[in-house]
């Protein structure tokens, strides 16, 4: 993919530096993200989110005429600490009343973060998706979720060796699913990727990355800030089991508004996958996964109640902006990024 | 060298509590009207409560299930 077009100065800074048009300046960079007022909502800061997002990309895919090895850069991993942090102390805060009421709730861990993820209140994103939406929402919110499901569950691979015992079988059995179970077509990935084809969406990986909101850059964001930091390895499987735990029942929902709208198979075939298999994942995260970290180390369950507290309101803002903007009768996505100045130099060479 | 037979991975089944039964291991798992259902997932959740959608399979139902009991709960305690 492409680097995103930049959407403040954070990220017009990063962009410039990964393009290669000018030099890392991370200490002028850490400050500029110390000086963020606290009352920012950093989920929904839009230079915040890209910034953060274009820097977990480079542990993934890269972008295309960018170097490989700026993964690693130590500049690069200093602003995005910086900026972690942040969104972490507004995270733990935001999350604080859920996570305390399951801290003092009775019953095994695995009860807890079930309850836990039908008290923290959610926007109805899937029964609007079922009963309201029209097509042209629906194709919105495929944009969306696309930004995320051309990568489903690649985060947490990166937790399997941070795992042990019997929460690394679970975590490799649930992935193995997600994986296909051995099937190529039935990578989860692809199943998405088929859906947006059927529509005429295009299934290249970061295609609408410029297209999504801060809100929705955020659950990914989320998602890789607790799966790519050892020490959150318990949130980043509190955040997994609670995305498996709020998925089969609004994936039936999502279903039924693919055939209420009467569009492709091949869209509603990856809502009918997720009824069945994330009505096992669910079991697998919380009970064998989370129940047994609780186990070994009782000192991690805040953070497993930590991190599904945290998806759940990374999920209802994001979903809640969507119903928002269309609510208002208007588009949930940004508008097609113009072209950069040298770009639309360079296309008009060619064209003459 | 000849290679031991391979041995057959025992089916194991695990309740969880207010949920389905988990199995590891089926080929097929029959329903109540006799019909067989082919295993085609690592893990299989399989219905206890009798409301899924899709059964055999647990479809998450239970939890609207549950909802509502507890709502009857408040209500009539």
């Amino acid at each position: 993919m492409y680097l995103p077009h930049a959407r403040g100065p954070l990220s017009t800074a990063l962009v410039a530096v990964l393009g290669g048009r000018d030099l890392l300046d991370e200490t002028a960079l850490v400050r500029e993200v110390e000086l963020i007022p606290d009352d920012v909502d950093l989920l929904t800061d839009e230079d915040v989110q890209l910034t953060l997002w274009v820097l977990y990309e480079l542990h993934y895919r890269g972008f295309e005429g960018v170097d490989d090895d700026w993964e690693w850069d130590p500049g690069l991993l200093q602003v995005r600490r910086a900026l972690e942090d942040r969104l972490l102390a507004q995270l733990r805060f935001a999350t604080a009343p859920w996570v305390q009421e399951a801290l003092g709730a009775k019953g095994d861990v695995a009860s807890r973060l079930f309850a836990l993820t039908e008290s923290v209140p959610g926007a109805p994103l899937s029964s609007y998706m079922q009963r309201e939406a029209t097509e042209e929402e629906f194709r919105e919110y495929l944009v969306h979720k696309s930004v995320y499901h051309l990568k489903e569950s690649d985060p947490q691979s990166f937790v399997l060796p941070r795992l042990q015992g019997r929460a690394k079988v679970a975590l490799a059995e649930l992935q193995y699913d997600e994986y296909g179970a051995g099937r190529p077509d039935q990578l989860h990935q692809a199943l998405f990727a088929g859906g947006l084809d059927a529509l005429g969406l295009s299934s290249e990986y970061g295609t609408y990355v410029d297209r999504v909101p801060a809100p929705t850059l955020a659950v990914t964001n989320v998602m890789n800030l607790f799966a790519l930091r050892r020490s959150l390895a318990a949130a980043s499987m509190g955040h997994l089991g609670a995305f498996e735990a709020t998925s089969s029942e609004p994936c039936r929902k999502v279903a039924g508004g693919c055939r209420r709208l009467g569009l492709p198979d091949a869209v509603s075939v990856y809502f009918d996958e997720h009824v069945e298999a994330d009505a096992v994942h669910e079991q697998l995260a919380f009970r064998d996964i989370c129940g047994t970290m609780a186990a070994a180390r009782p000192e991690l369950v805040e953070d497993l109640f930590f991190g599904a507290a945290a998806y759940l309101v990374s999920e209802s803002v994001a979903g809640q902006t969507m119903l928002d903007a269309w609510a208002e009768g208007r588009t949930s996505l940004r508008e097609e990024p113009q072209p950069a100045v040298e770009e639309r130099e360079l296309e008009t060479a060619v064209a003459s | 060298m000849t290679a031991a037979p391979a041995e057959r991975r025992p089916v194991v089944v695990t309740a969880c509590p207010d949920g389905p039964v988990l199995v590891r291991g089926a080929d097929v798992v029959q329903d109540a009207d006799g019909a067989s259902h082919a295993v085609t997932r690592p893990v299989v959740a399989v219905c206890t409560c009798r409301r899924s959608g899709r059964m055999p399979w647990c479809d998450g139902t239970h939890k609207a299930v549950e909802r509502a009991k507890r709502r009857k709960e408040q209500q009539g305690g």
